[in-house]
């Protein structure tokens, strides 16, 4: 310390310690944040009205989901009062932003969501169960809105706060070429056929399976496809939600990470798929270079444009012949702000999504995915021989089998980063063993719950 | 301590170790300390603004437990605790130090050498030509330099394709995501994107060299390594300082380079504490922990960093 001294001129210590110590009496009087729970009450008065007065609705959606603004163009032109002002950025960024944003002064109206428990704890976010009355939701199916529920520190159940400008589904697409190349005439109807069908391309010199797993492990979709099957699809739906006792560490789970150990030690997946990301994966299916690709009907306009006629769509095949299909199938959440300055008029945009002809159509044919909404509407139709209409066929089939379930990657706000991606990673390479994966994957959910 | 600040010479005590001073000398030194103080003011504001005013909250934020919206709650050391117990972060320190290896000693070790033999050639178009395509990619921004990496090094990439063509295709393999290669291929870019820094840093200190000191080494029968050692070396002191630290500085707070071409992975493989603390702090919330990661990283760039600047700056012997 003394030799510090030396070098440092007694003029410019004193100085600079008494910037510090002004900034410490400055900043450190107070714990940092603020209380803000229970300031927003749930029974206020809604209106169901437009009006005529100009409003502008701040939107803050995700970059490279054309929907939203699909969908807020088509409602300006039906109400020229309304104007939206939209802002966009990557997913991951809205994550990492979302809670900040939302506690500015210049809180969006609109924001597409991540995962809602934590924004719902800190009363970021506004209490949709005035308008689901006001505008008799109870119409719609009640699955559909499920994941959009928050209770005490719980999904799945409780209080509406998030609604979705349509409704995913994944499964896996396969390139039709390369599955007649290797002789495969329709869809496998059971994990052992899918299974036959990976072994029976790759001895054909077929790359099996193009999946991602960089950034984010893409191959938690096929793990997560496998789990549903080898168990209870509501034991994985009350882990996602949090619900008090469940758990990762499962027979279910094990086996599904068993398999796909066995699968990446048979070369299934690519053998740089820990430096392949989302684009590249879909630009390397895209070029034929792989028979399957587990993803989501939000590919599904850019693959027709693509590939056309040449890509097909299945549910993952259920584990015995005539099972119940399960599938990972979320809503693109957008909810509204507690701050919103224009809660009744996102609302009624958001209400108008699920209910307008115009709106629904838009949905299916820029978003790629179900409208939702009543089940007494009926769904637009996308054009014969595309792979979209294979996948609103799916979700439909997927509605009316119940079997939709979120990603398990949504069930805390760090699992994904934190514990399923470092890990995949170390699994497909042999670095990790199934049992350490799951235990893994448990102790840093029960971290994050216990905080 | 006392010793040492004592024989600090500073302006005030000068001041005020003068015997008589005059009223208008007095009034004189106020008025020119006042007009200084207005000179440095907007800068002062800046730094006070932008970066005092940052550390402190870092230094206050990592005594809390805080998701970085809610009431924070008070946890004392805890998370220090964390930071020094946690094998992964651990192991996110001890990848910053493997880099130090690439970002640091490799460029300025690969510096000297091309350094002594370009500084020949350094005026002329042909000197240009070399300084400006040693400095490249400083000019590039490391987004762009971490992208066209990552295509150099991915499967396919031009260095597999080289390998392939000279019939060592069995070492192929996707550099940024094997286990094994990974942290190496992070460091590699980095080392590339120091390399110009440095030996532009040792070609402008070589031309400060008393010619007549190699005269000198070679009059008395120095050969080339011998005069290297001898003259050059000891006469670039403060520039391979310079150098060590700014590398250094690189190494342990790295981000952009490994955000762009790895994200981490695979695995924690090449996780440095720059990625670790915006995780913390903006994926996971972990506000604390994340300001305690800092808080340490910050101490770990200090302790590397002073002796560095002490021994170069120090007398010579």
């Amino acid at each position: 310390m003394a030799e510090l001294l030396t070098k440092f001129p007694r003029r410019r210590t004193v100085l600079l310690a008494s910037l510090l110590a002004v900034g410490m009496t400055a900043t450190a009087c107070s714990a940092p944040g603020e209380d803000r729970s229970s300031t927003q009450k749930s029974d206020a008065a809604v209106k169901t009205e437009l009006g005529t007065g100009p409003v502008t609705l701040e939107m803050y959606a995700e970059t490279g989901f054309p929907l939203a603004k699909a969908l807020a163009d088509e409602f300006s032109k039906q109400h020229s009062n309304v104007t939206f002002n939209i802002r966009e950025d990557q997913f991951t960024v809205i994550v990492e932003n979302a809670p900040r944003v939302m506690a500015s002064d210049n809180s969006p109206d609109i924001i597409r969501l991540p995962t809602m428990v934590d924004l719902v704890k800190d009363d970021l976010l506004k209490n949709l169960d005035p308008y689901f009355t006001a505008y008799g939701w109870d119409k719609f199916p009640a699955s559909q809105l499920m994941q959009l529920r928050v209770g005490e520190n719980t999904r799945g159940t409780g209080s509406l706060y998030g609604m979705g400008l349509g409704y995913s589904v994944t499964g896996v697409f396969y390139n039709k070429k390369l599955a007649s190349q290797i002789g495969m005439t329709q869809p496998p109807a059971t994990v052992a056929e899918f299974e036959e069908l990976l072994a029976k391309a790759k001895t054909g010199g077929v790359q099996p399976i193009m999946q991602f797993n960089k950034n984010t492990a893409g191959i938690n979709f096929p793990h997560q496809a496998l789990q549903n099957q080898f168990g209870d699809p509501t034991q994985v739906a009350d882990w996602i939600f949090q619900k008090p006792g469940a758990t990762f560490d499962t027979p279910a789970a094990l086996k599904a990470t068993q398999t796909i150990q066995k699968w990446a030690q048979a070369g299934y997946f690519t053998k740089d798929a820990n430096a392949l990301d989302y684009a590249g994966m879909v630009g390397e299916f895209q070029k034929g270079n792989g028979l399957f690709m587990f993803n989501g009907d939000w590919e599904s306009a850019n693959l027709d444009k693509s590939m056309p006629g040449n890509v097909g769509f299945f549910l993952f095949p259920t584990e015995s012949p005539g099972g119940k299909h399960v599938a990972m199938s979320a809503p693109n959440t957008f909810g509204v702000s507690a701050k919103a300055k224009n809660p009744d008029a996102a609302a009624y945009f958001l209400n108008w999504v699920h209910t307008n002809a115009k709106a629904r159509e838009i949905s299916v044919t820029v978003g790629g995915s179900s409208p939702g909404g009543p089940s007494d509407l009926p769904v637009p139709s996308a054009a014969p021989n595309t792979v979209l209409a294979e996948t609103l066929k799916a979700s439909q089939q997927l509605g009316a089998e119940n079997g939709a379930v979120d990603f398990t990657a949504n069930a805390t706000g760090g699992i994904f980063a934190a514990a399923i991606t470092p890990e995949m990673q170390k699994l497909i390479a042999g670095q990790q063993t199934p049992e350490g994966y799951v235990k893994a994957v448990q102790a840093e959910y029960q971290k994050e719950l216990s905080r | 301590m006392t010793s040492a600040l004592g024989s600090a010479p500073t302006g005030r005590d000068d001041s005020r170790a003068r015997p008589t001073p005059t009223r208008a000398h007095r009034f004189r030194w106020a008025r020119a300390a006042g007009t200084g103080w207005l000179y440095v003011l907007p800068a002062l504001v800046m730094y006070a603004v932008f970066v005092l005013r940052p550390l402190v909250l870092t230094l206050q934020y990592s005594l809390y437990d805080w998701n970085g919206i809610g009431v924070a709650r008070w946890v004392g050391l805890d998370n220090y605790l964390t930071v020094f117990t946690d094998s992964d972060l651990l192991k996110i320190i001890g990848n910053a130090i493997v880099l130090i290896v690439f970002f640091s000693f490799i460029p300025v070790a690969l510096g000297l050498l091309v350094a002594s033999m370009v500084r020949r050639i350094t005026t002329g178009a042909f000197g240009t030509v070399v300084r400006t395509i040693l400095f490249m990619p400083q000019v590039i921004p490391l987004v762009a330099a971490g992208i066209a990496w990552s295509w150099l090094l991915s499967s396919n990439g031009l260095v597999n394709q080289a390998l392939r063509a000279v019939g060592l295709g069995g070492v192929a393999r996707a550099w940024l995501g094997d286990f094994d290669t990974a942290l190496p291929a992070v460091g590699v870019i980095g080392a590339w994107v120091l390399l110009g820094l440095c030996t532009i840093l040792l070609v402008t200190g070589m031309s400060k060299i008393d010619p007549a000191l190699y005269e000198a080494a070679r009059l008395d029968g120095a050969g080339p390594v011998r005069e290297f050692l001898a003259v050059t070396l000891p006469s670039l002191r403060q520039e391979i300082g310079v150098c060590l630290t700014v590398t250094i500085i690189a190494a342990l707070a790295s981000f952009d380079i490994v955000y762009i071409s790895t994200s981490g992975g695979p695995g924690l493989q090449t996780t440095v504490p720059g990625l670790e603390i915006y995780r913390l702090a903006f994926s996971q919330r972990q506000v604390g922990l994340a300001s305690a990661l800092a808080v340490v990283l910050m101490l770990l760039v200090l302790a590397c960093v002073l002796p560095i600047q002490r021994l170069s700056r120090g007398e010579k012997p």
